[in-house]
């Protein structure tokens, strides 16, 4: 019950974020959410976007390099130690956690965050058995 | 004080040294056609016997020698002696793996420290003479050249090698020597790095800098000197004709005058390789005519300079050449290291990485830094940070594996380095020498 994320190499140079959300725009792909991973040199840029294959026909055409990855969407209750629940019960199950980032959505009430974990089954299986919710692609479109 | 440690050579006349360079070509051209298989098949090639070989005059006569030919002969291939009679084997870094190997006999070493030894005197360079020898020590040429002529020259030679800089700088200061020998960048890093420890250099009892391996400009000899209250002068040499002493400043400061008794030297059009006269820029070429263990005819240094046999007010008659401006190859030389662009592709190819790169090369304060730009392909990429750092990392570790020298790593964007009309740009040098 994965997410669909499109990771694109950025190099850290003037404009280039401008540059390609830009083209992202103007072919009508709607970005819910985003992260940026940086070093001093690069970036990895992340996205959750309406359409991931599109997606990524449109960057590789204009020459970059682009991956797609399974992460998963959790959502969090929107009060104090929602999101420290979800974590608990990820890494008490030992399964490491790569990165993270939150994003709002139209629903009151609770947060998104999508989570980059190295197992993604064991993962909604311990998130399922703690009654968090895990959400799908269309949950957030 | 001595003006000159081998007189008779250095203020002959040119006919009494035309006749030893005749008398040594000779020799040397004998040796090569019954000892190296190479160049007894080269000569034959071209119908040429050892007898032809009359005077000097001769020389443009013999075939050229070119670093690949070590290369192929690869280790001791080249060599013209039996094993007994080598002493001393030196190397320097190969574009693929491969080193580029020399070999002396004992009369080999004694004469190239003869060369060095000329050098240190021309430089003012006595026997009350501390020389602290920050080359690196090794199968490279620098750090054991200068030893051998420091000792020959009666001078006391202090070991202390490359890097470590705060420690240079303290045996420079605790020792009280006089004369500093190094990489010209280096050089500059150390006056640098003593007015940052707010030493005083004119509290230091350093009086001479011998500097070379690597280009330098009477801009850099100017701060050098200034920052280090110094004379600083240019050595020449490179480890295929025997290391540094091959050519050497003298007080005049303009010009290196060439032991020319043993290495005869030749300015020769790069295209053509039709000789030049004197004062025309060209390519040197080397003639190893003193040496035994490895007699190189005509070796090709890629060095563009020019010779002139114009008088000098030091009173030496030996041959001078000008300080090279450049390469008529592609080689670079990083911190005093030779590298080529054919290397780096190497270390590339060898990861399984596409050969879409660039390097530029930099000087930041005083010292050469090589960048090598990478396109980032789909087999390497990765959405983690850390697994992208670590490609960086193997990259870098590589290289410098096979480069002998340090070589910062930048993933790029795909397509984004420059091509012109289709030809990648391969070497961008920003260094202002």
């Amino acid at each position: 019950m994965a997410i669909k994320q499109i990771s694109v190499f950025v190099e850290n140079k003037p404009g280039r974020l401008a540059e390609i959300t830009e083209l992202l725009a103007k072919n009508n792909i709607d970005i819910r959410a985003l992260s940026i991973a940086d070093t001093t040199d690069f970036g990895i840029l992340r996205l959750i976007v309406n359409d991931p294959e599109s997606t990524v026909q449109i960057l590789k055409n204009d020459g970059m390099t682009v991956s797609a990855t399974e992460v998963l969407g959790v959502a969090i209750p929107d009060v104090p130690g929602g999101f420290a629940k979800a974590i608990r019960t990820i890494t008490d199950k030992g399964i490491s956690l790569e990165y993270a980032y939150a994003f709002i959505t139209p629903k009151s009430g609770s947060a998104y965050v999508i989570i980059r974990v190295e197992n993604n089954e064991l993962a909604t299986e311990a998130l399922n058995d703690a009654g968090i919710k895990i959400i799908e692609q269309g949950d957030i479109f | 004080m001595k003006k000159y440690f081998t007189p008779e050579i250095e203020t002959a006349s040119r006919e009494y040294l035309r006749a030893v360079q005749s008398a040594r070509l000779i020799k040397m051209v004998h040796n090569c056609y019954n000892n190296v298989p190479f160049y007894k098949r080269k000569f034959d090639e071209i119908g040429l016997l050892p007898g032809d070989i009359k005077s000097i005059d001769d020389i443009t006569k013999l075939p050229f020698t070119i670093k690949q030919d070590l290369r192929d002969n690869y280790p001791f291939g080249m060599f013209a002696v039996p094993r007994d009679e080598l002493v001393r084997v030196h190397a320097s870094s190969g574009t693929t793996g491969k080193q580029t190997v020399v070999g002396y006999t004992k009369g080999d070493i004694e004469r190239w420290a003869e060369s060095t030894a000329r050098a240190l005197t021309a430089m003012g360079v006595t026997k009350d003479d501390y020389i602290h020898i920050s080359y690196g020590y090794g199968l490279f040429t620098g750090g054991l050249g200068i030893h051998y002529g420091a000792e020959k020259a009666g001078a006391t030679a202090i070991p202390v090698s490359s890097g470590n800089t705060k420690r240079q700088i303290q045996l420079l200061r605790d020792f009280g020597s006089n004369v500093l020998c190094c990489t010209p960048s280096y050089a500059m890093f150390i006056g640098e790095s003593i007015k940052e420890a707010g030493i005083d250099p004119k509290e230091l009892p350093l009086r001479i800098g011998i500097f070379g391996a690597e280009a330098w400009s009477e801009n850099m000899r100017q701060e050098i000197q200034k920052s280090l209250d110094i004379k600083a002068y240019d050595i020449y040499g490179l480890s295929e004709i025997a290391g540094p002493g091959v050519a050497f400043e003298c007080e005049e400061q303009n010009g290196m005058h060439i032991s020319e008794d043993y290495f005869y030297p030749e300015i020769i059009d790069p295209e053509t390789l039709e000789p030049l006269p004197d004062g025309v820029y060209g390519e040197l070429v080397f003639t190893c005519i003193g040496k035994e263990a490895l007699p190189l005819v005509r070796y090709r240094t890629h060095d563009i300079s020019a010779i002139t046999h114009e008088e000098c007010s030091c009173g030496r008659t030996l041959v001078k050449m000008l300080r090279p401006k450049g390469r008529s190859d592609d080689m670079l030389i990083i911190r005093g290291v030779n590298v080529f662009p054919s290397q780096v592709e190497h270390v590339i190819l060898q990861l399984g990485m596409e050969p879409n790169y660039q390097i530029v090369v930099d000087r930041v304060n005083n010292l050469d830094i090589m960048k090598v730009l990478i396109e980032m392909s789909d087999t390497m990429f990765s959405d983690s940070v850390r697994k992208l750092e670590e490609i960086e990392k193997t990259i870098s570790t590589a290289m410098q594996q096979t480069l002998g020298v340090h070589a910062v790593i930048k993933l790029v964007e795909p397509h984004s380095l420059p091509r012109s009309e289709g030809k990648a740009i391969r070497v961008i040098d920003n260094r202002v020498i």
